[in-house]
Parts: C-alpha cells; structure tokens; sequence
C-alpha cells in the first residue's frame, strides 16, 4: 500500500520547477515576509501579490484549480479573527440584536479582517508552490544553504524517509482496528465501548507504532554504522548560484521592496 | 493532509511581525540549546533516533479515537515525546514535525513557523517535562504516577500551548484578547483530555513492553531544582497573564471610554461589547478560574520544592 | 442456499487509476476452506480488503447475505474476520488479554462473556498461558497465533487469512497448518504457499491481473503445470 497521496511533489517540466531551489526558498520566504509586512487595506499591493502568485502557478504548470483548492485549508482559522470584524472601532456598516448584545461590524473591522485573510490567503499559495514544485531532497539542500543547522537537516531528511513507511504502518493499524470493529446481533448492547477505553487503544496503537519506530532506529543505526557513518553527515553542497539566479534573485527582492513602498505610500 | 486535532498551527498573515520575529528568536535559541544537548547526550545515535520518532509522531496524529458525533480526538504528541525522550530530544523531534507540517502540508505558516514551533515543540515540551516529573515525584517514583503525571502533562501541554496561541493572536492585534484566550482555553480544556486519555494509552502500552523506556528519563535529582524554579516561573507567568484575559480593554471599549461614549442611552453608534464573554460569566470569573487552577500548581510547585528540600537535608545530614 | 460470501461482478480501482480488480465474481459456502492464489498484484488483498468493507467497488458483495455497504458494515466486521499478514500491525494492545478482548468489547458484549470468549479463542490457537503475556515479546509465529485469536474472539461466520505461513520457519509453520485444519470455520486463505494449499484447501481459485483465471477442485487444478505457470505459480512437486 502506498501513501503517495501524502507527497505534495508534482514533477512537471516547468521553470518554476528547475529552478534552483536555494532561490525558490529565499524568493518564497521574501515574498510571504513582504505580503506580512504590506498594512491592512493596501488593496492595490494585495492584488499585485495575488497576481503575482497566481502567474507563478500558471507558470508552474501546477494548475491554479489545484492550487486554489490545497490553500482552502488555511481558511478554517480564519474564524478565529471574526470577533474583529465587531471589535475594531470605526464607521458602522451593519448591527445585529444577538440577545442583550448588539454586534456592530465597522469599515475599519472589516478593513482589518479581509487584510488578514488575504494575507493568509496568498501566502498559503506561495507555500504550495514552492513545496509542489520543489522534491524534497532540493529542499533540504536549500534549508542548509540558509544555514540551518546540519544535524536538524539530517534529522529532517530522515524523518521524511520513514515517514512514509510508519504513516503506512499507521493507516495499516487503523485497519487492523476497523476489521475488529464489528456490531454484534444480541439487541440491547452499546457498541463502541466507553470513550477512556477508545482512547487507551489509540493510545496503544500509537505507543505499538512508537515502540516499533523506536526499535527500527536502532537497526536504522546499525545500517548507518556498517556503512562508515560517524556522527557527520556530508553532503556534496549544491553548484555555485550563477549569474542568472542571482539576477533572479535581485530582482525578486527589489520587486518585493518596491511592492512594500508603494504600500506604505498608499 | 489534516491531521491536527486543534486549531493550533497558525497560518501566516495572522501574526504580527513583532510577535513572529520574537517567537523565531525564541524558537531558535531554544533549538540551539536542545541540538547541543542531545549531542552530548547521545551523540551520533541522534539522528536515526529523532528522525524516526519524528515519522512516528507525525503518524502517530492520524490515529483517533471516535468522542462523540462524528468528531474524533488526536495526538499531538510533545507530552509523549517528553516522557519518552527527555524534553531536548523531544523539542527537536516536536521541531521537526512541525516544520514538516508547514513546509510540505502547509498546516501552520512559514514566517508563523517559529510561533508554531515556540507553542508546540518549546512550550508544549516544557510544560509536559515540568508537569510529569512533578506529579511523578509526588507520586514516590510510583507507577501510578506515571500515569497521573502523563494524564496531566498532556492535558496542561494542550492548555497551555493554546493559551499561548491565543495570547499570540491578541498580541498581534488579530484576535481581542478578551475572547481569543478564554475561548482557546476553554476549547482545548476539553481537547486536552483526548490527549490525556491516548497519552495515558502510549504509557500503558510502553510500560508493559518496555519499561526501562520510560523510566530512563528521570531527571536526576541534582536536575530537580531546575524543575521545580522553572514550574514555579512558569505558574507566576501565568498568573500574571490572566488578568490580561480579563481586564485587556479592546479597542472599542478603550475608544469609547476616551471620547465619552459610555452613555448609551445617546443610542450611539458605538455599542460596547459588555465586559462578559459567555452570558452569564464575566471575565472576573474565567479569571478566577484560571487563577485557581495556577493556584494548584503553585502549591503543587511549593509541596513538592519543600519535600525536595526535606529529602536534600535528609541525604545532608545521613552522610 | 445460503453463502457466506457471495461476489457479482466486482471491479476496483485505485484512487491513482490503477485498476485492482476487474469483473470478479466468486462464492464461498458455509464450511468451505477455499484458498486464494496467484502472482503479487494480482489483487488478492485488494479482494480480501472488499470482503469486510474497507474497500468498496463496483459490484456486488454480501456476506451471510448481508450487502456489504455503509449501513451494514459494522455488522459485516462482526461476522468476518479477517487476519492480516504482519501481526504487529494487529496487536495494538500491552497484552495478549486486551488484544484478543478487543473484538467482543468493541461490541459491548458483558465481561463474563468476553473472558469467556478470549479463553475459548486462545484455546483454539493453543495459546492458552499466554494472556497475560506482552504480545510484543512474542515469536512470529506465536503473534501470528494470536492475531487469529483476535478474530476469533467475535466468532465470526468466516475466517480470512492474508498470508498465514509467511516468514515462519518449519516448525511454526507445521503448527499453523495443524491449527487451521482443526478450526471447524468457513475459511479462505491468500496465499503463496501452494504446499499448504494442497494439503489443507480442497478448493483453489486462482487470480491474476485482477481477474478470477480458475476456481474448481484444487487437486485438478495442481496437475496443470501450463496453467500454475502462466499465474506465476509453481507446481509444488
């Protein structure tokens, strides 16, 4: 059984996709710190960025349905600044009786909520593209290009290996649990157990997946030890940037700038 | 791939700069602290180690339990990754989930990355260290202890974190306070017992199998007032945050109090949301709540630091 | 007559647009020991994996005439038990007890029975002692042992097995054989092992490329070399 569902990659023939994934981190990292920095109500700038990330999408041939419907998932913690909308003190464009209380949604709430959710909005895009585009291994050669740590890397690295192994595990115990699951024909009984019992098993199951993991670590040591692992783990460092990406990357960082200008000019 | 149980990883554009850069600072002295130890710790056995049970972590969220009406509850994991590991382990394999999850799933943000790593993999740890080793102290080193101590660990990493992801939200204007942080508390109060009942699981099994597991991560006692200053710390830190639940005017409230526009009856266009956030309980109320749970933990914190010291003159004077 | 299983016409396929299965139809009556054969991808597990409703294709599959579909399926799960292939992925519990009480607990029954049940089951494995043992600890083939009894705890109408024999060595696996010939239970069995087949399955059906190939008396089937060869299959002797 395999869980490739899990792995965002979508190999395509795009130059969003060969493009040096140093740059792609870098550019995508600038490009959400920008759009965070952009103030609330810059609606020119926000659009600018929206189309930004959007022709990035078509250039990447990912497809912006595709795309669109991965960045639905950030929209759930939205609903965590709807109190803003009535909280935020500023004209008054609507009220509602709720009970005692009467909720008052002001331009300037509204202002603020829709700039945050844009903002969320356009940013989960970038984060999609650049994980969609970029194999995972390019990312952990970009991550120690930043300069992240070595030894986080390589616990990285590892930890996408076997996650696809355990999540598999995982799905298969879950499996083993619903086969066993069954309702019985004598009328009158509560199926399902009590829920401290619902959760001892998941907790089982999760201390057997642990467990498990926690022993195959050990083999995973041995493996690395028979084959001259000491400690350091060496990477061959990816080529020079060339002229082009730095080029690249100039020019991404002046457009972010001047998109952060214009927005405080606004 | 949602696999997270609460609504924990906070996307970006909801966090001030202000607030992420500090969260990044944090996170990453933390991170640096936690790399050095485990390298003295268990040098080069770290990195298969971590990896994995990172992998086990991250899998180990997809397996749930039905609570009620199609609702199930999840792991998140840093109290069973504390107990299991010993808490600088455990805040690099919490790291690695969480990073994994923003960078390929996008559960959390990137530039939010450093608070979702602070809440979860800092925080969350922390609290689950102090708290289990707490009660399993209290508990004489029994194995009921061990099971009460990572009921509650758990239970308090999920509060707690979510305290934190609230007052971050406050803090950065995107959520007022006075609803952000009692809700959150309110919501994982009850969400942390799932993490309780299938943290109590994980032990059980690990206890039956293979106890030395557990038991290898004591803290040793030349360790133990680390515990007990850092818990204390902590209870005084909340205790100073939740009058901030309570008494934080939001920004409506503060406009109408400057310009004079308390008196309702002008049938003004500004009407102030009354100083109470469920009917019928008023924020001095959620505050004494939260202040008599902090309470507990202090004199929890304050029991345990005198039975400590009984124990340190007892060993003194046998000697 | 009344079957235990009964499958029309099934065809599956993968959510990546693999095809799995492909117009299978088979039926197995009470007290039948049938064995499920043929190459690795031929879509034996993924025609097991029908049988108690994890999976859902097109097509027809009733169990004890139950339509295995959303509304009967924990119904279905009570009277199927199915044993998957690696135990560890089916002993979730710290002890023997707990696993094997799993099944008849999840059903609500009262505790006097479900001790009852878990003695009877690992009294059929031959596992008795070993209740209060961490199945963790155990051998393969003793989990592999008690991963039965775990489904034999429901007392369920059939008893699927998804590779019984694999991995053990001789003497575990001779005990499994013997096992599985003592189980007075409607049985189907997927599986490589064509020694086994033979001796305990007097009924085969062969599958390949996610069809049904052949299904009749396993003894004629085994006397046609062409027909093991062109499945991937070896005749044993």
């Amino acid at each position: 059984m395999h869980v490739h569902f899990l792995d965002p990659y979508r190999p395509r023939s795009s130059p969003v996709h060969a493009l040096d994934p140093r740059l792609k981190l870098v550019l995508t990292l600038g490009f959400i710190l920008t759009t965070a920095l952009v103030p609330p109500g810059a609606w020119p700038v926000y659009i600018l960025l929206l189309a930004i990330v959007l022709s990035v999408e078509i250039i990447s041939d990912l497809g912006v349905g595709t795309v669109l419907k991965r960045s639905a998932l950030a929209l759930p913690f939205v609903l965590a600044a709807v109190p803003i909308l009535f909280t935020i003190p500023g004209t008054a464009l609507w009220s509602i009786q709720i009970g005692p209380w009467e909720l008052v949604l002001s331009a300037a709430g509204l202002e603020r909520f829709a700039s945050i959710a844009a903002k969320s909005w356009i940013s989960v895009q970038a984060a999609i593209i650049l994980a969609s585009s970029t194999p995972f291994p390019e990312l952990l050669a970009a991550m120690r290009a930043i300069r992240i740590p070595r030894l986080l890397v390589a616990i990285f690295s590892l930890m996408w290996r076997y996650l696809f192994v355990l999540v598999d595990e995982a799905l298969r115990l879950l499996r083993a649990r619903a086969s066993r699951s069954g309702r019985s024909d004598q009328p009158g009984l509560k199926t399902g157990g009590s829920l401290a019992w619902r959760g001892r098993v998941a907790g089982g199951m999760a201390g057997n997946l642990f467990l498990r993991a926690y022993e195959r670590s050990e083999r995973i040591y041995m493996a690395m030890l028979a084959r001259g692992y000491d400690g350091e783990i060496r990477k061959e460092p990816l080529p020079r940037l060339g002229p082009g990406g730095w080029l690249l990357l100039g020019v991404g960082l002046s457009v972010y700038l001047i998109l952060l200008v214009v927005s405080l000019i606004l | 791939m949602h696999f997270s149980p609460a609504p924990m990883h906070i996307p970006d554009g909801f966090l001030s700069i202000l607030v992420s850069v500090v969260m990044w600072i944090l996170s990453i002295f933390a991170i640096g602290y936690s790399l050095k130890r485990v390298s003295q710790d268990i040098g080069e056995r770290q990195v298969p180690l971590m990896g994995v049970l990172a992998a086990a972590i991250f899998a180990g969220q997809m397996l749930n339990f039905a609570v009620a009406g199609g609702t199930s509850g999840h792991l998140m994991g840093a109290a069973i990754a504390t107990i299991l590991l010993g808490p600088w382990a455990a805040v690099l394999v919490m790291t690695s989930v969480v990073s994994i999850q923003a960078l390929i799933f996008q559960d959390g943000g990137l530039l939010a990355l450093g608070a979702n790593i602070f809440n979860m993999a800092i925080v969350g740890v922390a609290v689950s260290y102090v708290t289990y080793q707490l009660v399993y102290r209290l508990s004489g080193k029994r194995p009921w202890g061990i099971f009460a101590g990572g009921f509650l660990a758990a239970w308090l990493s999920i509060v707690i974190t979510a305290l934190g992801v609230g007052l971050q939200l406050a803090l950065s204007g995107t959520s007022p306070a006075n609803i952000a942080i009692p809700a959150m508390a309110a919501i994982h109060a009850i969400i942390g017992i799932g993490e309780g009942l299938i943290t109590t699981g994980v032990l059980a099994f690990v206890y039956a199998t293979r106890p030395d597991l557990i038991t290898r991560q004591e803290a040793p006692p030349s360790k133990a007032g680390v515990v007990w200053v850092v818990g204390l710390l902590l209870a005084v830190a909340l205790a100073i945050l939740s009058p901030l639940a309570s008494s934080r005017p939001d920004g409506l409230e503060w406009v109408a109090e400057q310009k004079g526009f308390l008196d309702t009856a002008q049938g003004t266009v500004y009407n102030i949301i009354p100083d109470y956030v469920l009917p019928g309980v008023s924020n001095e109320a959620i505050a004494t709540v939260l202040a008599g749970i902090l309470g507990i933990i202090l004199v929890l914190g304050v029991a345990m630091g005198i039975g400590y010291l009984r124990r340190h003159r007892q060993q003194a004077s046998d000697q | 007559m009344h079957h235990s299983i009964e499958v029309s016409h099934l065809s599956f396929s993968y959510s990546d647009g693999h095809p799995a299965l492909h117009d299978v139809s088979l039926s197995i009556a009470p007290c039948e020991k049938v064995a499920l054969v043929g190459p690795n991808g031929a879509g034996k597990s993924t025609l097991i994996l029908h049988l108690n409703g994890i999976l859902s294709g097109k097509g027809q599959v009733k169990v004890c005439s139950l339509d295995v579909n959303e509304k009967n399926v924990s119904r279905v799960r009570a009277m199927v038990g199915l044993v998957f292939q690696a135990p560890d992925d089916q002993l979730f519990s710290p002890t023997v007890y707990d696993d094997v009480a799993f099944g008849p607990l999840y059903q609500g029954l009262p505790k006097a029975e479900v001790d009852q049940r878990v003695v009877d089951a690992l009294q059929a494995v031959g596992m008795s002692e070993y209740a209060r043992r961490v199945s963790h600890h155990l051998s393969l083939g003793e989990k592999k042992r008690i991963a039965i009894a775990t489904v034999l705890s429901m007392q369920p109408e059939i008893l699927i097995l998804d590779e019984p024999t694999a991995g053990l060595d001789p003497r575990a696996r001779r005990s499994l054989i013997h096992l599985l010939n003592d189980l007075p239970i409607t049985m189907l069995v997927s599986t490589h092992d064509l020694l086994m087949v033979h001796e305990l399955f007097p009924r085969m059906v062969i599958m390949d490329e996610g069809q049904v190939v052949a299904d009749g008396e396993t003894i004629e089937l085994m006397k046609d070399r062409a027909l093991l060869e062109a499945h991937g299959l070896e005749k044993p002797f």
